[in-house]
């Protein structure tokens, strides 16, 4: 026997104190693997920092909003295999952002970088060099990062859907043929009644 | 006037943030809007019975497109009837929904941005922006018919009056373009201009395109044959019917044809179908209207009759015809939304606007009986009221004109008349008189809310009826472009007194003709049900939408059979047939075809050949997914050696999220491809054959273009030459974000649908399946789902 605080049940004897490394609540049914776990605690941030990195350096090096995007997306996918999750697809615990407004978001900040010059009476998607804080950026970059969010939208639905959704779906459908089954040998057992 | 439309559309928007604090102020907000257009158009009365007052706004102009007003008389009246009417119809609005309704707050917004559009597709000077309007108010129909979509009848209504305008709003589009093009302008006023000087558009596109524009004002305007939308209509709230389908969006096509009558009235294809059509929506309206019990519908039935009245005389070309048709559009509007309003008041305080329901009410409200009375004695053509004016101008006109086509329409429209006085007998006594065997109706009080506009729009008709000069300004304002051909045309004048001549006579004929027809209504009603209807433009309607789903499905079933490998012989043949033979004709094999370019390709290569080889041979499906990976990620490899680190990257991201989902669907999937039973050996064959010719065309196709390249590539080194311009040393990312940036914008617009694509119909199906195991929806849902 194991001493564990009353107040943790045993099965949550490891559940993580920050919240939002995992998300919902800790996964206590399905088959976990300590490894994968441990590593994507490490992982997760790790790989959603170098995914902005990828981002940024796009002007310069390989990368940009795509690249980006799928990486830190690929960070999510990781998290919710390790951890799963009732919906597989926050963001994080406290910050409740569904999927679709993510892309909403990323396709609104791609339309305000393609007609934004407009208002600036340049034409369509044209982009400029913009001093920020003593930093040269070019305007393009919203560009990018539309792209970016829009990604990590997709992905997360990908999640949403393909993920928790099958995985809801597979539940659902053996609770229906439990219930099922045991409708059936309840009719058995009454057919004579019948 | 631009502003004034824009205003209306940007209030609309802003209306719910009024009607979550008051309902009943938000009707109140949104009529401030109407009265001003009304004030605003009275203000510049002098303009507009002159030379008119023109305003352009470009606004794309390098494809030639602005927004063209231009504020004539015939634009005063419609807004008169736009905003004079609509400013009435919120404030009744504001009791006939009340304080609590949960339609208000819809309604208020959706009946003020109907305005707007309305106003703008009077004011609407340029066939296009005329046309942007028009299909705005057929979607704020639909929206206003259809309500909150929780009745099977609104939804019904809705949907059959969106196709109809909709059909001939997008005919009428072709029409304004083939128009447009031949005439070199798309300017109403300098298309007819054009026509008087003798260079207006001719030929057999231009009268395609004119017949076309006509289509869309016919359907619009609910003319025979696509007239059973108007009164299916008559499931919106009766204010929605009142404004829009009976003073202002159903004239919309009656605006139109006397917009363009003065450019093609002498036109055969242009007076012919009108004439014809016209008058019998007359006579059918009519005689329908004759033998409706629902009150509502009556009136409708009258609508769909007025309305080919008025078809008839703005497509007559003749001075006359054309002083009576502006003066009847006036007098329909101001007849027909208070008779409308006095329906809304006898439904609110009864329950019922059942005919063979009510009696006695007359007595019960003399007040509104007699604002009732004022408006069907004007729709009846009764003297002191606009109504006699307008007829007495349109029997003038045909009388005079003479000849076959004169007295037909004449006697016609005389026969139409004596039904229009029938039915607003019929109105009148089914809403008002006693009716013996019926018990005497007790209706609550009638709110001063209701009453007072309806009486403001009922008195309008007397007033202006007994100032003829008033109308009289506004008409010949109008007509003056028709020239007249005799000293009678040049000095007519709405009178009500002409001396005793042949309309006087006709108008009396149709007076106590029409009184005889209602006292004999129970003969007239048994004749209507002894008559067979082989014809029914309803039962044509239904026939032609039941026809085209039953095609759909019909297409459906044979394009979608359900079966992967049937769509993936569909999709190669497609490949092998189209590309092939283009690439069989003309493509050729480059001269020399190096082995490799590198030593790192040979063991990718390798790789890629076996993976693909044991892909035909493995039975699990996880094996087959991991060897697909693997071929993806070679193919990322290659990339590398070939010096795309951009593109390598990217393809070992999406590889490996394609694995990832590929593992998380195969939680659902058999874990072995065998399939039971196995297909037959001929079958196989024939797919393997497929497969093998499909892949070498692909083999062989890249070959071959990857020897097309003739010229040097001069798009790539001005691309590396200029990435520095776009503030990137990576000219990949260049490309993607500025070169070539609409290419991201259209891409990553593609991957959202279609993520939402997937996520619907992954998650539809649960929600499918969770209401077939008796999740339970509420009743409204059900029918909602249906």
């Amino acid at each position: 026997m194991t001493t564990t605080p009353e107040k943790v049940p045993f099965e949550q004897w490891d559940a993580p104190e920050e919240e939002w490394t995992l998300p919902g609540a800790c996964p206590v049914r399905t088959n976990r693997t300590l490894l994968l776990e441990a590593a994507t605690r490490f992982l997760f941030p790790t790989v959603l920092v170098f995914s902005v990195y990828l981002l940024i350096v796009g002007h310069y090096a390989p990368g940009g909003g795509f690249s980006g995007g799928l990486t830190a997306g690929l960070a999510f996918v990781l998290r919710y295999i390790a951890g799963g999750g009732s919906e597989g697809a926050e963001i994080g615990s406290k910050l409740r952002l569904r999927p679709p407004t993510l892309m909403g978001t990323g396709l609104l900040l791609a339309m305000i970088a393609a007609f934004g010059p407009v208002a600036f009476g340049a034409p369509v998607l044209s982009s400029a060099k913009v001093s920020f804080l003593g930093v040269e950026v070019v305007s393009s970059l919203l560009l990018d990062v539309g792209v970016y969010l829009l990604i990590i939208g997709v992905v997360l639905d990908l999640l949403r859907s393909l993920g928790s959704g099958i995985e809801r779906d597979a539940d659902d459908s053996a609770a229906d043929s439990a219930a099922d089954s045991a409708a059936d040998s309840a009719s058995a057992g009454s057919g004579d009644a019948l | 006037m631009l502003a004034l439309v824009v205003a209306h559309l940007v209030v609309a928007a802003l209306l719910p943030l009024v009607s979550r604090r008051n309902r009943r102020a938000a009707f109140g907000v949104a009529a401030v809007l109407p009265a001003a257009t009304l004030v605003w158009g009275l203000a510049n009365l002098g303009a507009a019975l002159g030379p008119g007052l023109a305003e352009t706004h470009v606004w794309a102009s390098a494809l030639d497109l602005e927004f063209g007003f231009r504020l004539d008389a015939l634009g005063v009246v419609m807004i008169v009837l736009v905003g004079g009417l609509g400013a009435l119809i919120l404030a009744y609005s504001a009791w006939y929904f009340g304080k609590d309704s949960r339609d208000a707050p819809r309604n208020s917004a959706l009946l003020l941005a109907f305005a707007g559009a309305m106003l703008g597709l009077v004011l609407a000077d340029d066939l296009l922006t005329l046309y942007i309007f028009w299909e705005l108010t057929s979607v704020a129909s639909f929206l206003l018919v259809g309500q909150g979509g929780l009745h099977r009848a609104n939804r019904r209504a809705a949907v059959q009056a969106l196709l109809v305008t909709v059909m001939g709003g997008l005919a009428m589009l072709l029409g304004i373009v083939f128009v447009g093009e031949t005439a070199g302008t798309y300017r109403i006023s300098e298309i007819v201009a054009a026509v008087q000087d003798g260079t207006g558009p001719t030929g057999g596109l231009a009268a395609t395109g004119i017949v076309l524009i006509l289509v869309g004002g016919l359907t619009k305007s609910a003319q025979f044959p696509f007239h059973p939308w108007l009164p299916g209509a008559m499931a919106a709230p009766t204010p929605v019917s009142a404004y829009l389908h009976a003073a202002s969006m159903v004239k919309a096509g009656v605006v139109l044809v006397g917009r363009l009558s003065p450019a093609f009235a002498d036109r055969s294809y242009w007076w012919v179908p009108i004439a014809v059509l016209g008058l019998v929506t007359m006579l059918v309206g009519g005689w329908r209207a004759l033998h409706e019990g629902d009150l509502k519908r009556l009136l409708a039935f009258g609508t769909v009759s007025q309305l080919g009245f008025l078809m008839v005389l703005f497509g007559s070309g003749d001075r006359i015809g054309e002083i009576a048709a502006l003066t009847m559009l006036l007098a329909h509007g101001l007849f027909k939304a208070p008779l409308f309003m006095v329906v809304g008041i006898v439904d609110k305080v009864t329950g019922t606007r059942e005919v063979g329901a009510l009696s006695g009410l007359g007595r019960r409200l003399p007040g509104l009986a007699i604002a009732a009375t004022l408006a069907a004695a004007s729709m009846a053509g009764i003297p002191f009221l606009l109504g006699f004016l307008g007829k007495e101008a349109a029997f003038e006109a045909f009388t005079h004109a003479g000849g076959l086509r004169g007295w037909v329409l004449g006697l016609g429209l005389l026969l139409g008349s004596i039904f229009t006085v029938a039915y607003s007998a019929r109105f009148l006594w089914g809403a008002f008189a006693v009716k013996p065997g019926v018990e005497q109706t007790e209706p609550k009080p009638a709110v001063a809310g209701l009453m007072v506009p309806t009486w403001i729009a009922a008195l309008s008709g007397l007033v202006l009826g007994c100032l003829p000069p008033l109308v009289d300004a506004l008409a010949q304002g109008y007509a003056a472009v028709y020239p007249a051909e005799d000293a009678v045309e040049a000095d007519y004048h709405l009178a009500l007194w002409h001396g005793l001549s042949l309309p006087l006579l006709f108008s009396a004929v149709a007076l106590l003709v029409g009184l005889g027809l209602h006292a004999q209504r129970a003969r007239v009603t048994a004749l209507h049900e002894s008559l067979h209807h082989p014809l029914s433009a309803q039962r044509g309607y239904e026939r032609t939408i039941g026809g085209i789903e039953r095609f759909a499905v019909w297409v459906t079933g044979r394009v979608q059979a359900g079966s992967l490998p049937v769509y993936l012989a569909v999709l190669l043949l497609t490949v092998l047939v189209l590309p092939g033979i283009a690439l069989v004709m003309g493509g050729s094999l480059p001269a020399t075809v190096p082995a490799f370019g590198s030593l790192m390709q040979l063991p990718l290569g390798l790789v890629i050949v076996a993976s693909a080889f044991a892909l035909t041979r493995v039975r699990r499906r996880f094996t087959a997914v991991l060897l697909v990976g693997a071929i993806g990620y070679s193919i990322g490899g290659l990339f590398v050696v070939d010096g795309g680190p951009d593109l390598a990257l990217a393809q070992f991201l999406v590889e490996t999220l394609t694995m990832v989902a590929f593992v998380f669907v195969l939680r659902r999937l058999p874990a072995h491809f065998e399939s039971d039973p196995r297909p037959r050996r001929g079958v196989e064959l024939r797919k393997a054959a497929l497969a093998c010719v499909a892949g070498i065309f692909v083999a062989v196709a890249g070959v071959v273009l990857s020897g097309a390249r003739q010229a040097p590539p001069a798009v790539s080194e001005e691309f590396v030459a200029r990435s520095p311009e776009a503030g990137a040393d990576n000219v990949i990312a260049a490309i993607l974000v500025d070169f070539r940036a609409l290419d991201t914008v259209g891409e990553i617009t593609v991957l959202l649908i279609a993520a939402a694509g997937t996520a619907s119909l992954v998650l539809a199906t649960r929600f499918d399946r969770r209401d077939r195991a008796g999740g339970g929806t509420p009743e409204a849902e059900k029918e909602l789902l249906q």
